[in-house]
């Protein structure tokens, strides 16, 4: 066989609790991070996924310590993003247990902090993420939609994406594909590709934008935002070309397990653990 | 069997998780230390690192004393010895990442870039693959057929066959374990290999080689 395709639960955490954002704005208490994050080890999570949207001093403070406990307990590899900035940053998180840290808007305005990580802790653990909107070509911001016209199958003549910060509402003119080559150029081991369109929708991933970005790069791409079905995930690699799929709210609220998630990308073909 | 492992902190990378690891696993006592008189003293010893090779040897090579306290406990007095990611690729004879640099060569051969011609196939090879166990290998005793997590864009290409314990496959055949005498090398990461990463640490804890 070859490298598995990872199944990814992701845990939006703030001030230490893990909640789940539907499109950015409401959110829901799903409870401890610590002991989710166990239970995804047990249950066979390829790798686990916290995302910090706390807005307070206090919140990284307990940032640092859910992942040094989650550490202690849990033998998969895990992955810690949200308000790293800095080298710096990204060593307060590898320190306390984080085997890659996810480099989001500090890259966006300067996407050599890619590099100034890389250069000091490898590659392997940078994941850059790359927050996207499909944009139409008239340059009018909105939420994606399927093009009965579009006969080309792609719907890439129909628009484009553009990179967004702080969850998905300010545009920042930049050209999501550009802004993927160039994390790529600067040394990310991996790209967080999130359709901010699909987040939270359950409608299924941006397939043109992930299968675009993973097919002009030559690392891996994880898939993330809109799942809410196994048949999503299978779809991220089969036309979104991703080596990894990364979903959050069908593992959390008990709608699909782990187990179930490799066994439909085993169905389809797909190689996936057993 | 009481287990006294010194695991060597040479400023590469998270070593609490492979603590943490080796105590789930059953260690009694793990001291992680960059002092080579720690070594000196411990039944076992383990390489882990994360990072280039070029960066990992010259860390390594930085703390005076330790390479040869190494040698001196492994290669002479036979103390059972792990090596993990780039610790593991640390033994070979040389390695090419971000020049050539000379390594242990403890185990003669050289760490290259994974080099892949479908596009398909990326590079870090990243994730959940097989381990092989090479059958004709005595080391390969500690090493079950299983699926580990990986995370390396260059591998160890071994001179001699008889060194190679386990393979895996991105793109093309890739040397999983190597193993000589006492030592044994993977290049997955047992630390985040679950269950199978676990029993694999047990095995190496009671292994008397």
């Amino acid at each position: 066989m070859t490298v598995r395709v990872r199944v990814i639960p992701c845990l939006d955490v703030a001030e230490g609790r893990v909640v789940k954002g539907v499109n950015f704005v409401e959110l829901r208490d799903a409870g401890d991070p610590v002991e989710q994050a166990r239970a995804y080890d047990l249950a066979g999570a390829d790798e686990l996924c916290f995302l910090d949207i706390s807005a307070s001093h206090e919140g990284r403070g307990t940032l640092i310590e859910v992942v040094r406990r989650t550490a202690e307990v849990c033998f998969m590899p895990l992955t810690v993003g949200g308000g790293v900035r800095s080298a710096d940053d990204a060593r307060e998180l590898l320190l306390a247990g984080a085997d890659k840290v996810a480099v989001n808007s500090a890259a966006v305005s300067r996407p050599e902090v890619v590099a100034e990580i890389a250069e000091r802790f490898g590659s392997q653990c940078v994941v850059a993420s790359v927050d996207a909107r499909r944009v139409s070509t008239k340059g009018v911001c909105g939420p994606r939609v399927d093009n009965p016209a579009d006969k080309s199958g792609d719907g890439a003549g129909e628009s484009r994406w553009e990179i967004f910060t702080h969850g998905g509402r300010k545009a920042t003119g930049i050209d999501a594909i550009e802004h993927a080559r160039r994390l790529a150029e600067m040394g990310a081991g991996e790209l967080l590709v999130t359709s901010m369109d699909g987040d939270g929708t359950k409608k299924g991933y941006d397939l043109d934008l992930t299968r675009t970005i993973a097919d002009a790069v030559g690392i891996p791409v994880i898939a993330s935002g809109g799942v809410g079905t196994l048949e999503h995930l299978v779809e991220g690699v089969t036309k979104g070309h991703a080596s990894a799929v990364l979903a959050a709210s069908i593992f959390h609220f008990g709608q699909h397990t782990i187990a179930e998630a490799h066994d439909a990308l085993r169905a389809a073909g797909l190689p996936a653990r057993s | 069997m009481p287990s006294h492992v010194a695991l060597i902190d040479y400023g590469a990378g998270n070593l609490q998780s492979v603590a943490n690891a080796l105590r789930a696993a059953g260690a009694e006592q793990v001291k992680v230390s960059g002092d080579p008189e720690v070594v000196r003293v411990a039944e076992r010893i383990v390489l882990p690192g994360v990072g280039s090779f070029a960066h990992c040897i010259k860390a390594l090579r930085a703390i005076p004393g330790m390479v040869s306290v190494m040698e001196e406990r492994v290669l002479d007095g036979g103390a059972p010895f792990l090596g993990i990611c780039v610790g593991m690729q640390l033994l070979a004879t040389r390695g090419v990442e971000h020049g050539v640099h000379k390594g242990l060569n403890w185990i003669a051969g050289e760490v290259l870039p994974i080099e892949v011609t479908d596009p398909a196939i990326k590079v870090p090879h990243m994730g959940w693959n097989d381990v092989a166990p090479m059958r004709h290998h005595d080391g390969a005793e500690l090493i079950e057929r299983g699926e580990a997590y990986f995370l390396h864009s260059y591998h160890f290409v071994a001179d001699e066959g008889r060194d190679i314990a386990a393979i895996s496959d991105h793109g093309g055949a890739i040397t999983a374990a190597i193993a000589r005498d006492n030592i044994l090398g993977v290049q997955f990461h047992p630390e985040k290999s679950q269950r199978y990463g676990i029993e694999l640490l047990e095995a190496w804890l009671n292994w008397k080689p």
